[in-house]
């Protein structure tokens, strides 16, 4: 078993979150089409270890990879959609919410928790892209804000993991004045000095990018993790050329000025860490 | 030039270009009752065509070209309008404008989303799709007003933040987070207004406030029904289905508990007697900035945090 591949606390085991993988015994890497055996891959943290190339993974990988043993508790996890405006497409959003609840053993597209990483206690955020797109609808919005809320009251950082195609469309407005509530909530936050530190991974785009993603105190990425407003297809609609190649990439929004870091996946919970000690929290608000 | 004319204002249109013609008989017929009938009868007409308008048929008037824009409504309503521009980085977005407003002796900070009239100024303003420094150019204008403790108000009008390359380079997506951010605790009262298109993010950027007003034919949502369409039914034919499934309009979204009010519009569409819509605008700002600007700002910034905070519907029970 890879080292950080450890007995949870509160998680519950049939979550299935590593639909990006095939299910054989080996899978071929996307960018460099190396054959990679699954063994491998897992000791390599999902990422190519010819080229580097970041596999998507979801929230539980992140909770493994980045907090101590047995420290995670998840919280606000009995929140669930609604399909408040009775949205219908060619499937109905509530068929939708149970075929993703299904299909990858989550709730929605955000789980929260407390947990420590490297003996230091924050409040965690992470979102997954498995579960409809990783959008942001009410369930979303309203974990970002209690997990906030829950870094104010024990006055600990606050992390937030990005993986969003965007504001989620079937619940119309209301998702997107999810940007609106999330942005709010972190104003409390900056009022509190408490630190906000967002990881941005493959992809992260629309709403999500536009509100909370881009309000970070520090901003790290994985590499060459898509990260931007529009998606590349609108904006080749839009202005009828290709994109360059890299465009929109992590290293794309470093250079532009958007992004402290790019992380490899294997330095994440110690680059985490060490900003976590070179940023304390003051004692006080003001 | 020739006229634009929706579908549904077609029937109507006929008799009245059929009442024009009489009239200009009139002079050598008494056609007096007949030209009295066809009167009466098209306002029967206007009023049942326009008493069930469908979504994307307000879809429709909400982006029709002989709309009133910002700058229209702006000469129509202020005693004076100070136009300022740039966003002291980069430069000067033609798709936002804002600058140092009186109406009716009230002084205020206004900014617009713009849409142009004809090609050229289309061309100009970008369709009403703003770049990163437009939204930062409007922060700017924002924090002028909370500095001078004047009252913002903004008029929103876009079909969205300008999906290009130089956008994504100059970080559209941080420039509309920031001004929701900031939006979010301006020491100053905001009122926003939906006088057109409101599209998603970009419409979002300069549209959050303490309170939140719709003319009665325009659409707010998190994407546009065309968009939502080639999406959700992988084609652009979806249009009507899709605005109905986003219920994108201002009575829904007063329903949804968003919206605060419905400004109302001249029968027809604010297009038809464009001076009468600026004359309900008018009236419906000065209300809302009165009522605001007697609130003590700190209530004023809790109420502003408890209406966003209070948005989204879930369960909140454990399954058992
Ligand atoms: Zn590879």
């Amino acid at each position: 078993m890879p080292w950080w591949s450890r007995n949870r606390k509160n998680l519950d085991e049939s979550q299935n979150q590593q639909r990006e993988m095939p299910d054989g015994l080996w899978t071929k890497c996307p960018s460099c089409e190396t054959v990679i055996y699954k063994s491998e891959l897992e000791e390599n943290l999902y990422t190519c270890p010819k080229c580097d190339h970041h596999f998507r993974i979801g929230s539980n990988h992140y909770i493994d990879l980045l907090t101590d043993p047995e420290t995670f508790d998840e919280t606000h996890a009995q929140l669930t959609s609604t399909d408040p405006l009775e949205f219908v497409d060619e499937d109905s959003y509530q068929v939708k919410l149970r075929k993703a609840t299904k299909r990858t053993g989550l709730s929605d597209a955000m789980r929260t928790g407390l947990g420590q990483v490297e003996g230091k206690r924050v409040s965690l955020a992470i979102m997954d892209f498995s579960f409809i797109g990783g959008s942001m609808g009410s369930v979303v919005g309203e974990k970002f804000c209690r997990a906030v809320d829950d870094a104010i009251r024990e006055r600990v950082p606050f992390i937030c993991i990005t993986a969003s195609g965007g504001a989620r469309m079937m619940e119309a407005a209301i998702s997107l004045m999810q940007m609106a509530k999330t942005s709010t909530r972190l104003t409390l936050l900056a009022d509190e000095r408490i630190p906000y530190i967002v990881i941005l991974t493959d992809p992260t785009t629309g709403g999500v990018t536009a509100s909370y993603a881009m309000l970070g105190d520090v901003t790290l990425a994985e590499p060459r993790a898509l990260i931007g407003f529009a998606g590349p297809r609108v904006i080749e609609q839009t202005i009828k050329r290709k994109l360059p190649e890299g465009f929109q990439r992590s290293e794309f929004q470093q250079e532009h000025g958007f992004v402290d870091h790019i992380v490899h996946r294997k330095e994440l919970r110690k680059t985490l860490s060490r900003v976590l000690t070179l940023l304390p929290i003051p004692e006080t608000a003001d | 030039m020739a006229k634009y004319v929706l579908e549904f204002e077609k029937p109507i249109l006929e008799i009245e270009e059929k009442i024009s013609e009489m009239r200009s008989m009139s002079d050598q017929l008494d056609i007096g009752p007949e030209i009295e009938v066809l009167e009466q009868k098209v306002e029967r007409l206007r009023k049942s065509v326009y008493e069930q308008l469908t979504r994307w048929q307000r879809v429709q008037l909400a982006r029709h070209p002989d709309r009133p824009y910002t700058l229209d409504y702006i000469a129509m309503i202020c005693d004076d309008f100070f136009e300022m521009h740039g966003d002291r980085s980069f430069g000067d977005d033609k798709a936002i404008v804002g600058g140092l407003a009186q109406i009716n002796g009230r002084k205020l900070v206004l900014i617009g989303q713009q849409k142009g009239r004809d090609t050229n100024e289309r061309k100009v303003r970008n369709f009403g799709m703003p770049n990163p420094e437009g939204y930062r150019k409007a922060l700017r204008l924002m924090k002028l007003a909370e500095r001078f403790s004047l009252p913002v108000v903004t008029l929103i009008d876009t079909p969205g933040a300008y999906p290009g390359i130089e956008a994504e380079e100059r970080g559209q997506a941080e420039s509309i987070a920031r001004n929701l951010f900031e939006m979010a605790r301006l020491k100053t009262p905001i009122v926003n207004v939906v006088i057109g298109e409101g599209a998603s993010g970009g419409a979002l950027g300069i549209g959050m406030g303490d309170t939140l007003l719709m003319l009665e034919n325009t659409w707010f949502s998190v994407i546009s029904p065309e968009s939502c369409s080639s999406i959700l039914w992988k084609s652009w034919d979806y249009k009507e289905q899709a605005a109905e499934a986003l219920r994108l309009t201002a009575g829904d979204l007063v329903e949804m508990g968003i919206a605060d009010g419905i400004i109302p519009e001249p029968i027809g569409g604010a297009h038809r007697l464009p001076k009468e819509a600026a004359d309900f605008l008018k009236t419906a700002l000065i209300q809302a900035l009165d009522q605001l600007t007697q609130q003590p700002i700190p209530q004023l910034l809790r109420q502003r945090r408890d209406r966003y905070a209070a948005i989204g519907v879930f369960n909140d029970a454990a399954v058992a």
